[in-house]
């Protein structure tokens, strides 16, 4: 029985897409757009643009009201125990380099900062520039064959010296979930910070920051199906205390002379400059629109496509997944055949997936391959759509051959 | 401007007829075939073109006035693109390569998307270093 999406038609771009003869299976580098943010976004827009918390009129006070309550469908939908630990940034990237330059008081030549060998380049390099600027050792957590970081090692690797830790959710090359609950428990024991990179994994289920337990969490909107240009960092209260502010100018500031200034506190002291105001809003549309789904049925779907899609790479011979895929995307080599060439004979053929290093060449460097193809799924995806991904992979080694 | 070197005479009468993206395909590998192999030394990696997805390698000389190329790669589809490349500059006058509009002549073949800046494929790139080097030259 093909699996079919029931929310399919609530992504205007789907059928765009299909009219320009392109399957859309790289949800996992940026998804598209329901129609309700669509709507969101043009209606802010329509009805009145104006600053945030600066403006007394009343298209401003609007704006003002709009953006605090999309602030409030972020907390909720996190479970954070405030919304004044979401902090709006401009991305993942930017929430983690904000952590790493608001943090960097605290570390101290000989310091440890433990993240692990499958991450991607946003939750790598603001670390490793850390290290540099600090004289800090960065240490690698391995990954296991099947992608989970190697708890083992983990145990041995953080320690008394661990300042923090810094680990993703869900890998975006892997599709595997890594063992939060034990990583955040060991750097617990050691008194580390914990950052999260709920990037891949904040699309996939709802997680519950206050279950979770970490100190950080940072994912994007343009990959939870809303717009571009915003990031949420979450921070929990007490640890937020101990961020200096990385950006300065605006409205961040309580009072300023030309020499000194007092700056605000979370959430509004880190969020210098005019914010994405219509983005932000349209997130919160986003999240309403989400919110409304069967959370359960989506996961089910979920899970039933990228079943099928793992059964479908298994039965060709020659490709190789890597690791063990538990959600929503896999990458595959195939034997012989350079995956350049098999990306391009896809881009051919209207299949959109991604081709590379996919932002973690380390990763693919440690597995022997110069890059791979990555399949990955949105909610709005369908049989069909791997269907004809598979017609295409068949035809181009066909070619190939 | 001088006449179209026969070799790129040649590439532009079968590309430019209307064909499947795949007897396109086709075609390319097998002008990425008749590349002339480069020597291990050199695939080295001062002649590595950066920025390719695939591993690319171009080597340049100057000679009498004139530029001659060769270049490899290991993914068979850049391979073609490249072999392309060459037939239409090689053996042309420094001053001919320096205002060649390389870009017109994918479109010309039917390959302008192969040019496109999210391609990551390296053309792009391995077009950037050809510039590099010509301007670098001893006149
Ligand atoms: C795991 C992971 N972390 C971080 C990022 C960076 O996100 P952004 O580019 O939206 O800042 C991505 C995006 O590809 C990702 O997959």
């Amino acid at each position: 029985m093909p699996i079919l999406s029931p929310w399919r038609s609530d992504f205007p771009a789907l059928a765009a897409l299909a009219a320009d003869s392109q399957t859309y299976l790289d949800s996992a580098a940026t998804s598209q757009k329901p129609q309700a943010m669509l709507d969101a976004l043009l209606g802010y827009y329509r009805a009145g643009a104006a600053n945030v918390h600066r403006a007394q009129h009343l298209p401003g006070e609007r704006a003002t009201r709009a953006f605090e309550e999309a602030r409030g469908k972020i907390a909720r939908w996190l479970n954070a125990a405030s919304h004044d630990e979401i902090i709006f940034t401009r991305g993942a990237t930017e929430a983690l380099n904000l952590l790493a330059y608001g943090l960097e008081e605290h570390f101290h030549a000989g310091d440890e900062i433990v993240i692990s060998a499958l991450e991607h380049h946003a939750n790598l390099l603001p670390w490793q520039q850390l290290a540099q600027r600090r004289d800090l050792a960065l240490i690698v957590l391995p990954v296991t064959t099947s992608g989970q970081v190697d708890l083992v090692a983990a145990k041995h690797l953080i320690g008394p010296r661990t300042r923090l830790l810094a680990v993703s959710q869900l890998s975006n090359v892997l599709g595997t979930w890594q063992p939060l609950s034990e990583l955040l428990a060991l750097a617990n024991t050691h008194g580390a910070i914990t950052v999260v990179d709920g990037a891949q994994g904040v699309v996939h289920g709802r997680h519950d920051m206050q279950q979770l337990g970490c100190d950080f969490y940072v994912c994007s909107s343009h990959k939870l199906y809303g717009p571009d240009g915003v990031g949420v960092l979450y921070g929990r209260a007490a640890t937020l205390q101990r961020v200096l502010p990385w950006q300065f100018g605006g409205e961040m500031l309580l009072q300023t002379d030309y020499y000194t200034a007092k700056f605000r506190p979370a959430p509004l002291g880190f969020e210098a400059g005019t914010p994405a105001v219509s983005a932000v809003i349209a997130l919160g549309a986003t999240l309403d629109y989400l919110a409304s789904l069967d959370g359960a049925a989506v996961l089910a779907h979920e899970a039933a496509l990228h079943a099928e899609l793992l059964a479908g790479l298994g039965a060709r011979p020659g490709v190789r997944v890597l690791g063990a895929p538990q959600t929503a995307l896999a990458s595959f080599v195939v034997e012989d055949v350079h995956s350049a060439d098999l990306a391009h004979l896809l881009t051919e053929q209207g299949i959109a997936v991604r081709a590379g290093h996919h932002c973690a060449m380390p990763l693919l460097r440690g597995l022997g391959l110069p890059g791979a193809i990555r399949v990955s799924l949105g909610l709005y995806n369908d049989s069909g759509d791997l269907q004809r991904f598979f017609a295409a992979l068949d035809h181009a080694l066909e070619i190939l051959g | 401007m001088s006449a179209l070197p026969a070799a790129a005479e040649q590439a532009l009468e079968t590309f430019s007829q209307p064909i499947s993206w795949e007897q396109r395909a086709r075609l390319l590998m097998a002008w990425g075939e008749q590349l002339e192999p480069l020597t291990d030394d050199e695939r080295s990696e001062p002649n590595r073109v950066d920025g390719c997805e695939s591993l690319v390698w171009l080597v340049g000389h100057f000679s009498e006035g004139h530029w001659q190329f060769r270049a490899s790669g290991d993914a068979r589809l850049i391979r073609g693109l490249l072999a392309l490349l060459l037939v239409r500059v090689n053996g042309l006058p420094a001053d001919e390569l320096s205002t060649l509009d390389l870009a017109a002549w994918f479109s010309q073949l039917g390959l302008a998307r192969h040019l496109s800046p999210s391609r990551t494929n390296g053309l792009q790139a391995v077009l950037t270093r050809m510039r590099e080097l010509t301007l670098n030259a001893p006149r």
